[in-house]
């Protein structure tokens, strides 16, 4: 497959303000990338720098290896799905779907066909001769849709698409889109700050922090092998903590939490230099021993709080000056999904090679 | 109930000022206006009675009817140029001003004139027109003209450019309102689709701004429309407004039924304008 978009070190500066720094990405034809990371982060910038409306102040954008980087919005084939859908308040929804057929030089009687077309794609066809302001929230994201993907462009953006829909219609939207996604076969490019959306969603996911790309990857390599304590902590839950690492002659790697001592298994992150540095395991792979003499790799603790959750139970225990969550699966048999009570003494037992090693740093 | 009845009470109580202000002040004075413009003339003063002479006479009488058609006129250059002036400016503002403050200043420098009493300000351009006006100085100065000339003042066109100057805050303040509610997403939607800076603009921000181009135009129309001091100060018998007959009907000519009849005439007429213009800003309304 080949890139239909090429980014190489773009950067933007507001002012003194760094909104996107020195960004390099490539986006394969027909691929869902989603951008995450929290608000501020710059990656609505970034799309904005795709769509045309932000002129970069370093760097290039390449669409189908042609550099349009100091191309107008208006010209390039991409398009966009505005957050609050941004629809033409004065034209009916097939006027708004129809808008930008014009400037393609499609004649009027060749238009009704796409329109409907797009229309029918997202399930709206009857709505062709209603104003937007007739229409709910989900049916204007719809029309937003069609709107976009009628002039078939090379590129569909997508800005926040889901953010102002309420949770029943936005899980509903999520698969909806990865089907849209899926029946059109284009490239869609999403922004968002939330991280179950783009891991549901999307192929490929950017993670960026401070204006840069702190980790890119499939939804699964984000989870199970984060690059750093930064993406491991924003997709989904990480109990982290630092800890300097000692080589024993036995060739055993010891680390401690808060003080209580732990093994991990050899892995080249770790530093045995004797650097303080960022440890840190998933709730899921933490389980409860009832006895703790058991426990090979156990740490031991007092619970604190435990969240019932309907398929698991979070279980937050105190474990010296530290929190550890820990998921404790229900489905099982009643016996082993016994929970604890607030208060009780534990033990956690954690598998050394389920202990991920981070960059060197500190963690209060 | 009584509760009921002594809210009803105290209701009553604080509504009846200024209801009694707006009849006192307002319907009295408009019924009185309206008999009065039954009543006939008969020299040296006028008497009761009913019929629709008055009425008939502006009609038919060339002199008045002229009088109200140019009135009309004088009023719709005066929107039109206005309307010109102020949407490049409000659109200026709303677009192309990056900072917040410079915008403010900007629009303040022409709302802040109405602040400033409107007789002295349409006076102003007496002092600029005028003999020995600025601008005929200016001209004597320039060696474009050896002696003052008098085709400044005293006709429609220092009418209009001096209404057009006093009113124009009414033109941009719902230019600017309406500039400034349209969403910036709705414009970048439109670059987006392929179309240009002038496209967009005739398919997006024009149709958007529309209900502030209508208020813009019913208030600076009616405004003019009823303007007396312009005519009196620039205007000269060539710029002689419906206002002017009606004071002189009420003044020298002493036929206050002809005079009433004058005013029921114009206030139909701004009213009619009024309830049009309000009725589209609501159709336009609806759609935002």
């Amino acid at each position: 497959m080949s890139d239909i978009i090429q980014i190489q070190n773009l950067s933007k500066h507001f002012g003194n303000i760094v909104g996107v720094n020195d960004v390099t990405l490539d986006i394969n034809e027909g691929e869902f990338v989603t951008i995450l990371g929290p608000s501020g982060c710059g990656k609505s910038t970034l799309l904005r720098m795709i769509a045309g409306f932000e002129q970069p102040t370093q760097g290039h954008i390449f669409l189908d290896e042609k550099d349009v980087t100091n191309t107008p919005a208006n010209k390039r084939e991409v398009n966009m799905v505005f957050q609050d859908y941004a629809l033409f308040p004065h034209l009916k929804v097939g006027a708004n779907v129809g808008y930008g057929l014009k400037v393609n030089g499609v004649n009027k009687s060749d238009r009704q066909q796409p329109i409907i077309d797009a229309l029918n794609l997202v399930g709206l066809s009857d709505k062709i001769d209603n104003m937007p302001h007739e229409l709910s929230g989900g049916q204007r994201q719809r029309v937003a849709l069609a709107r976009a993907l009628v002039r078939r462009p090379k590129v569909l953006l997508l800005d926040e698409p889901l953010s102002a829909l309420d949770a029943n219609l936005r899980e509903q939207m999520q698969v909806e889109l990865r089907h849209l996604h899926k029946k059109v076969g284009l490239t869609f490019i999403m922004v968002t700050h939330d991280q179950t959306e783009a891991m549901v969603m999307s192929q490929r996911v950017v993670v960026m922090k401070e204006g840069q790309i702190a980790q890119m990857g499939t939804p699964s390599d984000l989870y199970d092998h984060p690059a750093n304590s930064y993406v491991a902590n924003f997709i989904g839950t990480t109990n982290l903590f630092s800890s300097t690492a000692t080589k024993t002659s036995s060739n055993q790697i010891n680390i401690n939490y808060f003080g209580q001592p732990l093994q991990i298994a050899a892995n080249d992150k770790i530093l045995t230099s004797g650097t303080e540095q960022i440890f840190g395991f998933r709730p899921e792979k933490a389980v409860l021993v009832h006895d703790h003499r058991q426990a090979t790799n156990g740490l031991q603790g007092k619970v604190k709080e435990v969240l019932y959750q309907g398929l698991a139970a979070r279980i937050l225990i105190n474990v010296g000056a530290g929190e550890i969550a820990i998921d404790q699966m229900l489905s099982e048999t009643k016996e082993n999904a016994r929970l604890p009570s607030e208060g009780d003494q534990v033990t956690i037992e954690i598998d050394p090679h389920k202990i991920m090693a981070f960059e060197q740093g500190h963690i209060t | 109930m009584k509760i009921i009845q002594r809210g009803k009470l105290a209701a009553g109580a604080v509504l009846s000022l200024p209801l009694i202000w707006t009849i006192l002040f307002m319907f009295v004075p408009y019924a009185i206006l309206f008999v009065y413009s039954f009543w006939e003339k008969k020299y040296p003063t006028f008497e009761a009675a009913f019929q629709f002479g008055n009425y008939f006479t502006i009609f038919t009488d060339p002199q008045y009817f002229q009088v109200l058609l140019r009135t009309g006129k004088i009023a719709a250059f005066v929107s039109f140029f206005s309307a010109l002036l102020a949407y490049p400016f409000a659109y200026f503002l709303i677009f192309k001003v990056k900072t917040n403050g410079t915008r403010q200043l900007l629009y303040m420098a022409v709302i802040a004139p109405l602040w400033i009493s409107y007789l002295l300000r349409a006076y102003t351009w007496k002092t600029i027109l005028g003999t020995n006006g600025i601008l005929n100085s200016f001209l004597i100065w320039a060696g474009i003209t050896n002696e003052p000339t008098d085709i400044f003042l005293y006709n429609q066109f220092a009418m209009i450019l001096t209404l057009t100057y006093v009113f124009i805050p009414f033109m941009v303040m719902p230019i600017y309102t309406s500039l400034e509610k349209i969403p910036k997403n709705l414009i970048e939607a439109s670059a987006d689709l392929g179309l240009n800076g002038f496209m967009t603009f005739i398919k997006v921000t024009l149709p958007l701004s529309i209900p502030g181009l209508v208020a813009g135009f019913t208030l600076t129309f009616c405004l003019s429309f009823g303007d007396f001091i312009a005519s009196f100060l620039v205007g000269g018998p060539d710029g002689l407004m419906i206002a002017n007959v009606i004071s002189s009907q009420f003044g020298a000519a002493l036929n206050w039924p002809l005079g009433s009849a004058l005013a029921i005439i114009m206030l139909v007429i701004v009213l009619t304008i009024i309830s049009i213009s309000d009725r589209f800003e609501r159709l336009g309304e609806a759609k935002l």
